[in-house]
């Protein structure tokens, strides 16, 4: 009995002694001056090369070139979103960000609830009345929205006329709107250079776990590409795994997502479209230090640097500088609005 | 003797309590961060506010229930992994009848019938590896783990093929059988996920205690525990036993799903359990099996696990993922520390009056039937 007593006590000493440390690299509160922005991630949260990833790079140059204070919250389980999101927002943060489609409707019930705290969700769904037209959020709510038609296009336009194929290859994760739009996006591309090509698109399946199954992945890529197809272009999350396995097997291509891929297969990704999530996170945290912040949709395409394509020292060699200066040409007409992308099929 | 029993069964956590902090503030200087402001913000943000207290409140809600159903199977020498899954299906009958009745239905009927569901979806998941162990041998831990693949499966597939709102990973609303949050009555609660579920899991935990301690079928589950071959030939039937057991295990977790669904979100939402199944083990475990014990385990955890958020800013979440790996090793291997040397002592002072050798003097408590 004394030895257990004897060890607690050796613990609350220690744990006393212990408390009274302060290292001197201890992070200080955020001041007053400059802005305030918490970041609640997703599930997937930090690490994921992608999309939360993202969200904290633009955060991270917000901080340096901004002089922002960036506080991020990664959730636990599902009550944790809206927990994470109303202790930022009752913490007097000027901004506080929702990474994630998920967060919709908790960002919505809080941007009534905190009028003076701006809100933004990345990927934000909006809603549309039984007319069909987008209900905006409230006020104080920016919905950040991609234009992956746009993107998707350019890449559609690169892999038909790289790929030396009349057929051309699609992998999309769930069977869903939001993969439907970069098919659409894709196979416009494709049509706009070549206008006799096939487009071959296929789905790993209909529920969100079809985003994390590369064997079917790469199944699927390598029945495409003993088709005759010679690029693939995936959008369908970890599945794009066993696509671009597929493509180091059969010496073909393969065209990566939201992030740049080249890593993933290196020599066989032929670019990829990324999403610049960061790009989008950057912006509403200069709008809000700047005073411009107002609430409604921001669309985030080729014009504002929101979404785009590769072409950098690892993959320049397999574009040649012809067909370089023909995607450009085409994302220039796509900004100045004289090609217009599809945005579902 | 009560009095060992009671030092046995509440040392352990103490100690492992103990053993935390000094882990956490070791971790925290680790990363360069002063401990005392750390656990300041933690407490602060936990047991310092209405909203904090509520938000503890309803995460203890869902983990007091997959703990019962953890303790229960353990109770009767089952391990049940599978609350994770059985807490999902409990969530998602009590949406589906929700979501049927129409939102004319009698509040009381509403709710019971929801109730109801969940405890039955849960019940039928934990059923299916029972029913595998008494008839098959089939190990029941084995069993649930798989379970737990197919049963999310098939709900993930079912929401996400048929019965979700566009552009969500959730199902409708459901018409009756919403129970009201705790600010409806207290304003100070404003804003926290807590509801009156909580009523409901309270008279659950005094429901399990009097179920194990004072019926029958809860005796003949324990004598199962401990000696099955013992109480077999003592005339309890043992098939039956085990598959009751993890019956009843599964409905208990499924009515965990009643805290988010009918409580907080008025939806049945993919992903939902979030891992509050797996975190019933460890409930389980440091609660030592024991109702009363797993409730105060719950709301250690859920402290931990809101904590963990109020300090997110200052220390990485994998820090209180570390923190509670800490509190089960530190339960674990206090248990049997703390039970040798309380009966040490209790032996020497028996040992004045009574000649019982010190190794006997604890052996009518036997381990786990604490009470």
């Amino acid at each position: 009995m004394r030895r257990i007593l004897i060890l607690l006590g050796v613990l609350l000493a220690a744990h006393v002694a212990l408390s009274l440390a302060h290292p001197g690299g201890a992070v200080a509160k955020p001041g007053a001056d400059g802005v305030n922005v918490g970041i609640v991630f997703d599930l997937g949260g930090r690490g994921d090369k992608s999309f939360n990833d993202g969200a904290y790079d633009g955060a991270e140059r917000a901080e340096r070139e901004l002089g922002a204070h960036v506080r991020f919250v990664e959730p636990g389980e599902g009550s944790d979103r809206e927990a994470g999101l109303r202790l930022l927002a009752a913490e007097g943060m000027n901004l506080v960000i929702g990474v994630g489609f998920i967060f919709t409707d908790d960002l919505t019930q809080l941007a009534g609830e905190y009028p003076n705290v701006a809100f933004a969700g990345v990927d934000y769904a909006v809603a549309v009345d039984p007319a069909g037209n987008a209900i905006q959020p409230p006020k104080n709510l920016a919905a950040l929205k991609f234009r992956e038609e746009q993107g998707s296009f350019l890449v559609g336009a690169l892999a038909a006329l790289v790929g030396n194929s009349r057929k051309v290859g699609f992998i999309g994760g769930m069977d869903s709107p939001l993969i439907h739009k970069f098919e659409a996006g894709y196979a416009a591309g494709v049509k706009a250079v070549c206008p006799d090509c096939q487009v071959i698109a296929q789905y790993a399946g209909v529920t969100p776990e079809a985003f994390r199954n590369p064997g079917r992945g790469k199944e699927l890529a390598l029945s495409q590409y003993q088709q005759g197809v010679n690029v693939i272009y995936h959008a369908s999350g970890s599945t794009g795994l066993g696509v671009f396995e597929a493509a180091r097997t059969m010496n073909k291509l393969a065209i990566g997502v939201d992030a740049d891929q080249y890593n993933e297969a290196p020599g066989y990704v032929l670019t990829s479209m990324v999403k610049r999530v960061d790009n989008a996170v950057f912006d509403v945290i200069a709008r809000v230090k700047e005073h411009r912040f107002t609430g409604g949709i921001y669309e985030f395409g080729l014009a504002e640097d929101g979404v785009g394509y590769v072409y950098d020292e690892h993959n320049k060699a397999m574009i040649p500088d012809s067909v370089r200066a023909r995607i450009e040409q085409l994302k220039a007409e796509i900004i100045a609005g004289r090609i217009k992308v599809p945005s579902a099929r | 003797m009560r009095r060992t029993a009671f030092a046995e069964s509440v040392l352990p956590p103490i100690v492992a309590l103990g053993i935390i902090l000094v882990a956490g503030d070791l971790l925290i200087l680790a990363y360069g961060e002063a401990p005392g402001a750390v656990w300041r913000t933690l407490a602060e943000g936990t047991w310092g506010n209405a909203y904090g207290i509520g938000q503890v409140l309803y995460k203890a809600t869902t983990l007091t229930c997959t703990g019962l159903a953890v303790a229960i199977g353990l109770r009767a020498g089952l391990f049940n992994i599978g609350a994770e899954s059985q807490l999902a299906a409990g969530g998602f009958g009590a949406a589906l009848v929700g979501m049927a009745l129409p939102a004319s239905t009698p509040w009381i009927f509403a709710v019971a019938g929801c109730v109801a569901a969940a405890a039955i979806a849960g019940a039928g998941a934990g059923a299916v590896p029972g029913v595998l162990r008494a008839k098959f041998g089939a190990h029941e831990v084995i069993v649930t783990i798989m379970m737990n693949f197919i049963v999310l499966a098939l709900l993930n597939y079912i929401v996400a093929a048929r019965l979700h709102v566009p552009e969500t990973l959730h199902t409708p609303t459901i018409q009756a059988g919403a129970l009201p949050r705790l600010s409806s009555a207290f304003a100070a609660f404003h804003g926290s996920a807590a509801n009156w579920s909580l009523l409901i899991v309270l008279a659950i935990v005094a429901g399990a205690w009097w179920y194990l301690f004072r019926t029958r079928a809860g005796f003949e589950l324990r004598a199962v525990g401990l000696q099955p071959g013992a109480a077999e030939y003592g005339g309890v039937d043992l098939p039956r036993t085990l598959v009751r057991a993890l019956t009843v295990s599964g409905a208990l977790a499924g009515l965990g799903g009643i805290n988010f669904v009918l409580g907080y979100k008025g939806y049945y939402e993919d992903g939902f359990a979030g891992g509050a199944g797996f975190l019933g083990i460890a409930v389980a475990l440091v609660g030592r099996n024991h109702p009363v014990g797993v409730l105060v385990a719950a709301l250690f955890f859920a402290t931990l696990s809101q904590g963990g958020l109020a300090i997110n800013a200052m220390v990485p979440k994998q820090m209180v993922e570390v923190l509670q790996g800490v509190v089960i090793l530190a339960v674990a291997a206090s248990v049997p520390e703390v039970r040798r040397t309380v009966r040490q002592a209790a032996g020497r002072r028996i040992g004045k009056t009574d000649p019982t050798p010190p190794g006997n003097a604890g052996a009518a408590t036997t381990p786990g039937s604490v009470g």
